[in-house]
């Protein structure tokens, strides 16, 4: 089984079989593959923990319902999935550390964590506006051929570079 | 036990939920893209693993889903969406994409694979970022997200033609676009 232990896999072998992934999910359960709506979800989850049921009241949380359901399940089960990976693989480590973050900013893991709770938010807040992410947008609406899936990807992508090399080339001037 | 029985057995859809899930970070660990070098690699256009995982996927999907629906097995669910929501979104999302390094599936996978900034900067911060969106919603609802709309529309649908007509020259476009980035050694 040493296929099962290898490090990485042919990116076209992983979208292929992301993309099967796909008919099961449209055929056994009806479902597109998403992930950013189960973390709305669970914000409202966690708002309900100190507000209790006025949560209910708020309209966003009245079309997105605050509870565990079929996509919510799926993204524990991206985070196992790829737990058991990288525990085959023997990639699993416990780090903050990226190569290509420390080649243009060093080694400063605070750093690291504070720009990534910045970027969590403003990407949070973007797929809630775009009404879904990478997955459900960027994969599942644009294998639909869906108007509004292709535009956001596009947006996400075209938002993405400039950004990143905003970032990595302009403001960190490059790799040291 | 007909489809629809299926798809109403909420135990049975959860363990489909979690097999699928599973399957699915199991393929992102093992493409790579649970990894922020390769996801900032592919949005500084140097490694280009992203593309390549998505483009196939959508290509292999795209002709599988078709196919199903035109054997009347399956229900497409395009999301609806406008300018102001899907264009304006989108852009605000690239933003958060390219600062944190990850996505929001991505980010789930990352955390399995013991990355700390995914846990304790990524998921942190969309359950912040979404939890921000959910109170400005009602200001947003019918103003800017309504500009542009398009509907929940597939481009076969808006062309009002055949769906082969746009999957078959789609997926050939994404096909070449692949044999592109290969060819130029990308």
């Amino acid at each position: 089984m040493n296929w099962l232990e290898a490090g990485r896999w042919s990116p076209y072998l992983v979208g292929a079989g992301i993309g099967v992934l796909s008919w099961v999910t449209f055929l056994l359960s009806n479902k597109a593959i998403g992930c950013s709506t189960a973390f709305a979800r669970t914000s409202g989850m966690i708002e309900k923990l100190f507000r209790g049921d006025k949560v209910k009241e708020k309209p966003y949380y009245m079309e997105f319902v605050p509870e565990i359901d079929w996509e919510w399940i799926l993204v524990l089960g991206v985070f196992a999935g790829a737990f058991i990976s990288s525990i085959l693989s023997g990639s699993f480590r416990i780090s903050i550390e990226h190569s290509l973050w420390t080649a243009y900013f060093g080694d400063t893991p605070i750093l690291r964590l504070l720009v990534a709770l910045a970027g969590g938010i403003v990407m949070g807040f973007g797929s809630r506006w775009a009404g879904g992410c990478t997955s459900g947008h960027g994969i599942s609406g644009t294998l639909q051929w869906t108007l509004s899936s292709w535009i956001a990807a596009i947006c996400f992508f075209a938002g993405g570079i400039v950004t990143a090399l905003l970032i990595f080339e302009v403001f960190a001037g490059g790799a040291s | 036990m007909t489809l629809d029985e299926l798809h109403a057995k909420r135990g049975l859809q959860f363990a489909i939920a979690l097999l699928c899930g599973v399957a699915f970070g199991f393929l992102l660990q093992k493409g790579g893209v649970t990894d922020y070098d390769v996801i900032i690699g592919q949005l500084l256009l140097k490694d280009f693993t992203v593309v390549k995982v998505m483009l196939s996927a959508v290509i292999t999907g795209s002709l599988g889903i078709y196919a199903l629906k035109s054997a009347g097995l399956v229900k497409l669910h395009p999301k609806p969406g406008s300018l102001g929501s899907s264009a304006v979104g989108g852009l605000i999302f690239g933003v958060g994409f390219a600062t944190l390094g990850y996505c929001p599936g991505t980010v789930s996978g990352a955390v399995g694979t013991g990355s700390l900034d995914a846990l304790l900067g990524g998921v942190a911060g969309i359950l912040i970022g979404s939890g921000l969106y959910a109170s400005i919603y009602p200001g947003l609802k019918n103003g800017i997200l309504q500009k542009g709309d398009f509907g929940a529309k597939t481009i076969p649908e808006i062309l009002n033609v055949n769906p082969w007509l746009v999957v078959i020259p789609g997926c050939l476009i994404l096909a070449a676009v692949l044999l592109l980035l290969e060819n130029a050694g990308l």
